[in-house]
């Protein structure tokens, strides 16, 4: 197989977004009759890579050659032309047109301009049935459910274009186990008859059970590539979060208070598209650290607690009995307090002051119409101000102009004023620097010493074992271990859970 | 294991609640209680029927160039003011200027489609809402009326006048008029462009969601600049058959025009966000407009703003009931 040509080399290929590198200097190449995995964190450059090849992004620099020809591919339809199609994670197909109109779209069987429905139904039920799928197709395509809808989209990319590079971007996340392996059985009969196949996942499992090659991205760069026999997970899983196992720090020791009682309790709780079931116990003067790559769902158990997003299965305990957590004032109600990761788009208000940003969530929690007197807002504003050493120490200075790290404990500020039981940190030292990083990680144990229950979630698997009593380790979206921090416990040992998915 | 088999996964109810076909069925039964009720109450005569179709044959033209647009998820408020325009251009073409009937014609069905795709170049390529783009359409076609004439101009063209008399017999004493006729066809061709052409299925797709009709590598800007043309055709070809109608041009003929457009094509069970409706819904729409129109006038005690209550209320619960198919729609996914 590695003697033949490929049938796709990308080389150099760069792109640019207003002043973020989406990819520099990326090279891939295809080859016919393989699989082949396109790994990397979320925003390593996946999505921007196929955009590319797809069309949808003209490249700043780099060459696309396909069949060992020099091309210039312009759009979707000029890539289908070529023989490239994609299938997206969201289905990118009309729910209001029957499942045999979407497949052949622009391509329809036409006698004088008239379409012919008749053979193209005909032709439809025949390829639908080809790979293994029993449908109306006269019926509308919003009509089936999604696992569907995502296999009619394959037939859709495969058969019309005839194609020779088919795209499978993440087809997978919405699919059950069976209908995963009808994906499969369709891939595996493509390749027999030479497609060369590129398949996003997530799912590590899944990579192993189908791919033959990988090729893994980081921060818009190319890594490296690899037969997927070549690598094993734990390597993987290395190379996609980019630490060198050999040099790192010495961990810090723990002092562990006593760890009180349980603040909060969920049994089962998850959301379909966000989180499996997970039990999790959150006790007072504990630091739960959630470890896991991106997009495996840290934030989106963390969001479930807070009442961000609802819960459709399990159940929240905390002290005084069972809480349906509906939304964010009933977690605020129950002394839930949540630093958001995206601390500009969601959290901190830049055009107002230190001061009104500092007493937002506690003017909120009374209630907008019972006004915070002005004496007792300096008195905390000032208090916090000087606790977490905000600088400048002015109330009245813009959020906006403040540094990243002085931003963020505006934000623990703001949630702490209202004296939470359990505090949720998401990413709460990204983007800024070691020295301000260091001071957050410490004020954190400080809190925690101080009986706060806190749950942290960072990327940063040193510090979150650094902070940590318990480690939660989240991968594809399920939590899968709970680590006990200790000497034993270690960056090699996480990743192992993570590449092993718990199993090890 | 490899056979995945799926139906689907709704009840006998459901499934017919959520059938396209639905609203089209129920504007139907709607037209055709509301006939028999007329009829009874008014004893309506042979011609009432085929009268509906005369006396808003333009209302047709211009529901089925609506039809287009908003399949696709748009909206053409400039309508109405083609309307107005085309009837004075032809008549300060035939009148003034002494051009040949035919040749006007042709003129004035052009201007409308050029004026039609600009507003779709304006809408796609500069990324202006619909709404606002064919507003500028409103105002400008209506201005460009009053600056050919600030009076009616009335056409005293023989052919005009001929074609406008001349009754297509339906037998017994019923008859159809010409612009009844055009109405008709325009119709039939507006169903066979939607159901069996590569174009009228991208127009569904388009307004099933644009975003995956560009991914699925159809051509969604010639769609979408056709789809306007197509409404400023038929707006134009609205004006030529109010001319008939009327026999003059006016530079005020048509003002709101393109609203009575619009419901009746809502009425007609498009839904106003795309890639669900039906022209025959919308030819049954003008109907159901046209019966109100009758129905309030033979009975003679009412004034005529009751036409405008009613059409609010048909309006009104029609669109409440997309919301009910909709709600349907969007359960599932």
């Amino acid at each position: 197989m590695a003697e033949t040509q490929p049938v796709l080399r990308m080389t150099g290929i760069s792109k640019e977004f207003t002043a973020v590198r989406a990819l520099s200097e990326v090279d891939f190449r295809l080859y016919p009759g393989e699989i082949h995995a396109l790994l990397g964190e979320n925003g390593a450059g996946k999505s921007t890579l196929i955009k590319v090849l797809t069309g949808v992004y003209d490249l700043d620099a780099g060459a696309v050659e396909l069949n060992g020809e020099q091309v210039r591919i312009t759009s979707p339809h000029h890539a289908q032309q070529l023989g490239i199609s994609t299938v997206y994670q969201e289905v990118n197909l009309c729910p209001n047109l029957t499942v045999a109109e979407n497949i052949f779209l622009g391509r329809e069987q036409t006698a004088g301009g008239l379409i012919k429905w008749r053979s193209t139904r005909t032709a439809a039920r025949r390829l639908v049935a080809k790979f293994g799928l029993d449908l109306d197709v006269s019926a509308p395509l919003g009509e089936y459910p999604l696992a569907i809808q995502q296999l009619v989209a394959i037939v859709r990319a495969v058969e019309g274009s005839s194609a020779r590079v088919l795209i499978l971007d993440e087809p997978t996340s919405s699919l059950d186990r069976d209908e995963v392996q009808v994906l499969f059985s369709v891939m595996r009969r493509l390749k027999e008859e030479g497609v060369a196949i590129v398949f996003v996942s997530h799912f590590l499992d899944q990579i192993y059970e189908i791919c033959d090659r990988m090729t893994i991205l980081r921060n818009g760069r190319l890594v490296g590539e690899h037969l997927v026999s070549e690598l094993d997970r734990v390597g993987l899983v290395r190379a996609m979060i980019g630490k060198e196992l050999g040099g790192l720090e010495e961990l810090a020791e723990h002092d562990r208070p006593p760890i009180g009682d349980p603040v909060l309790r969920a049994e089962g709780l998850g959301r379909k598209g966000g989180i499996a079931p997970f039990d999790l116990d959150l006790r007072s003067g504990e630091v739960v650290g959630l470890a896991g790559l991106l997009g495996s769902g840290r934030t989106e158990l963390a969001r479930l607690l807070f009442g961000a997003d609802t819960a459709d299965s399990g159940r929240v305990e905390m002290p005084g009995g069972p809480v349906a957590l509906r939304g964010p004032h009933v977690a605020i109600g129950r002394g839930i307090a949540f630093c958001s990761e995206n601390r500009r788009a969601e959290g901190l208000i830049p055009e107002l002051t230190v001061r009104e940003n500092i007493i937002l969530a506690m003017q909120a929690a009374r209630g907008w119409t019972r006004r915070l007197p002005r004496e007792k807002v300096d008195e905390l504003v000032a208090r916090y101000i000087r606790v977490l050493d905000i600088r400048p120490g002015d109330p009245e200075a813009k959020a906006g102009a403040l540094s990243g790290g002085n931003q963020q404990k505006v934000l623990l500020a703001r949630w702490l004023i209202t004296e939470p039981k359990l505090l949720i940190l998401d990413e709460p030292t990204r983007g800024i620097d070691v020295g301000a990083k260091a001071e957050i990680q410490k004020l954190v144990a400080g809190l925690a010493a101080e009986g706060l229950s806190v749950l942290y979630i960072s990327a940063e698997l040193e510090e979150v074992l650094r902070l940590s009593h318990t480690i939660g380790v989240l991968r594809d979206r399920t939590l899968v271990a709970r680590l006990d921090n200790g000497p034993d416990v270690t960056e090699e040992r996480i990743m192992e859970t993570i590449a092993s998915g718990g199993h090890a | 294991m490899t056979t995945l088999s799926a139906s689907p996964a709704v009840s006998a109810a459901g499934r017919l609640l959520r059938d396209r076909r639905l609203p089209v069925v129920v504007t139907l039964a709607l037209f055709l209680v509301m006939y028999a009720w007329g009829g009874y109450r008014y004893s309506f005569d042979a011609q009432v029927a085929p009268n509906l179709l005369v006396n808003n044959c333009y209302l047709v033209v211009a529901a089925v160039g609506a039809t287009f647009v908003i399949l696709t998820g748009g909206i053409d408020l400039s309508i109405g003011s083609v309307i107005g325009f085309s009837g004075m251009l032809l008549a300060q073409l035939v009148v003034v200027e002494h051009v040949p009937l035919a040749v006007a014609s042709l003129i004035v069905l052009f201007v409308g489609t050029l004026g039609g795709a600009l507003m779709g170049c304006m809408i796609h390529f500069y990324k202006v809402q619909p709404f606002i783009a064919t507003l500028t359409g409103l105002f400008l076609f209506r201005g460009l009326s009053l600056v050919l004439s600030k009076q009616a101009i009335s056409i005293n063209e023989p052919t005009v006048s001929n074609l406008a008399q001349y009754h297509i017999p339906l037998g017994g004493d019923v008859f159809l008029s010409v612009g009844a006729a055009v109405a008709l066809l325009t119709v039939l061709v507006a169903v066979v462009v939607l159901h069996f052409s590569r174009f009228g299925r991208r127009v569904y797709a388009v307004g099933g969601s644009e975003q995956s009709a560009l991914l699925m590598g159809l051509p969604v800007a010639r769609t979408k600049i056709t789809v306007y043309a197509v409404s400023g055709f038929c707006s134009a070809l609205a004006g030529l058959v109010f001319v008939l109608y009327i026999q003059s041009g006016d530079p005020l003929h048509g003002v709101g025009m393109e609203l009575d457009a619009i419901a009746a094509v809502v009425i007609g069970g498009t839904l106003l966000t795309g890639g669900t409706g039906y022209v025959l819904g919308s030819l049954l729409g003008v109907l159901v407009l046209g019966l109100i129109k009758t129905i309030i006038s033979d009975e003679g005690t009412l004034s005529s703003w009751w036409i405008k209550i009613f059409t609010g209320v048909l309006l009104l619960l029609f669109i409440l009931l997309q919301r009910v198919i909709g709600a349907r729609g969007s359960a599932r996914s």
